[in-house]
């Protein structure tokens, strides 16, 4: 019977991984938002 | 009507009636606090040596606090002189705020005559608490002499208050400075418990989470403050302060919005590092969801659409969501998530006394910013003082404002 062993390292490579890929979506994600809230902002601006 | 008949008139208004009585039973509260000590008044254990006096009064209320030195960093250090007429008002708010602080923490520690020790007599340098009680001690003193001048001006003292005004941008860094460390701190205190907090809430990066949420929080207190002080305040208001005040608030909705983004990414982070999204399913990762989620997620979108739309009462309900969210948060952290394992038999419920006390401090802080806000210039500039340079085609008039509200200017103090 096979039993997994997950070490700190192996725990460390997941979560930061994980990390990693979530930063690149945060930064699309704060960018998103920032137009959202923007996007009227400049419709007055070229008003 | 008779003289006294009118009188009682006056003053029984509900307003005072409710604010006596929550007086009178504070006052009977706080002879037995310090007659019976913590155990006669509180439900205060060894496993909860930190109750509601520490959860609201102290973690709530020096977050709420924010709004000072968020405000002067904007006013101050980034140039934004449109949110000036802001500034006093909100430094007025941290001032009482943190004096409040210090005044609760008087009932809360078992011998309040040794709370300048740490100081002055055994300083425990290594302690993150002996960190967080410096900062507030200082801040303390620092929001005091921001706060001077209006006092000053009120009373007619030109020269002292012209030497405090000057050193309002090494007094805001220094107040910046100071909150960025004890705001963090104050987070970091729980740092210690690792296995007596659920992991949902505890995190290595629980100081950048306590900080993040005190500039959310104070921003939305100062519009929070600010609607109220419209309603109840109107006519102590100048012209300067009323037609800043729409862009005051939907500027600081701009920036809340961000924040609170930030802070609601940060803590998924969080959660990823330390690979809790298993917590998520019980019954701990429902409640936590709805903090952040309903007092997070929730306020931050309506935010958006509230400056995207230029709808100020949607900015108001949003900044109402923040403050009730970071309230929550605080209480989370401190007492609900706190002791998670413990059997419910043996979690803290705090007593009516010390919901009482708790009561009594607010209530004696709102009427502390009744009357300096009805008596000192924090809505209006002193016509005496004027820095406001009008606008591009704004008429050079001087503000309006009640003039019966600078008698108390006594011609003999000062000059």
């Amino acid at each position: 019977m096979e039993n997994t062993f997950y070490t700190l390292h192996d725990f460390f490579v997941f979560t930061k991984g994980s990390a990693y890929i979530l930063m690149g979506v945060i930064l699309l994600g704060i960018l998103g938002f920032w137009l959202f809230i923007t996007g009227r902002d400049e419709e007055t601006f070229i008003k | 009507m008779s003289t006294a008949a009118e009188l009682k008139k006056t003053w029984l208004t509900p307003f005072n009636i409710i604010v006596g009585i929550i007086l009178l039973v504070g006052g009977f509260v706080t002879i037995l606090r310090f007659t019976k000590g913590l155990a006669g008044v509180t439900n205060l254990t060894d496993n909860y040596p930190w109750g509601i006096w520490i959860s609201f009064d102290l973690l709530c209320g020096v977050a709420l606090a924010a709004g000072g030195f968020t405000t002067s960093a904007a006013c101050y250090v980034f140039g934004l002189k449109r949110f000036h007429s802001a500034v006093r008002p909100a430094i007025l708010t941290a001032f009482l705020g943190y004096s409040l602080v210090v005044f609760a923490l008087h009932y809360d520690v078992g011998r309040p005559w040794r709370l300048p020790y740490p100081f002055f007599v055994q300083s425990g340098t290594t302690s993150v608490l002996f960190e967080v009680g410096l900062c507030v001690f200082l801040y303390l003193i620092t929001l005091f002499v921001e706060w001077v001048p209006s006092a000053l001006e009120w009373l007619g003292f030109k020269k002292p208050r012209n030497v405090i005004v000057r050193m309002t941008l090494a007094l805001t860094i220094f107040g910046v400075v100071l909150s960025t460390m004890h705001q963090s701190s104050l987070g970091a205190l729980y740092l210690i418990a690792p296995s007596k907090m659920h992991p949902l809430w505890y995190s290595m990066f629980l100081p950048l989470f306590f900080f993040v949420s005190a500039i959310a929080a104070g921003l939305s207190m100062v519009i929070y403050e600010g609607t109220l002080s419209h309603h109840y305040l109107h006519d102590k208001m100048d012209k300067v302060y009323l037609s800043e005040h729409e862009g005051v608030t939907f500027g600081f909705a701009k920036g809340a919005a961000v924040v609170l983004v930030v802070y609601f990414f940060i803590k998924i982070v969080g959660i990823t590092l330390d690979n809790n999204w298993h917590y998520l399913l019980t019954g701990y990762g429902a409640w936590f969801l709805f903090e952040l989620l309903g007092f997070v997620a929730l306020p931050a979108f309506l935010y958006a659409v509230a400056v995207r739309e230029h709808n100020a009462c949607l900015v108001r309900w949003a900044a109402v969501l923040t403050v009730l969210g970071i309230i929550l948060n605080r209480f989370n952290v401190s007492l609900v998530a706190f002791n998670w394992q413990l059997p419910s038999a043996q979690k803290y419920f705090p007593s009516w006394m010390e919901i009482a006390i708790s009561v009594f401090i607010v209530t004696v802080g709102l009427l502390v910013f009744r009357f300096i806000a009805t008596k000192m210039p924090i809505f209006y500039e002193h016509p005496d003082f004027r820095e406001h340079v009008p606008h591009e085609g704004e008429e050079e008039e001087a503000p309006e404002f009640v003039e019966h509200e600078l008698k108390p200017h006594p011609q003999s103090f000062g000059h």
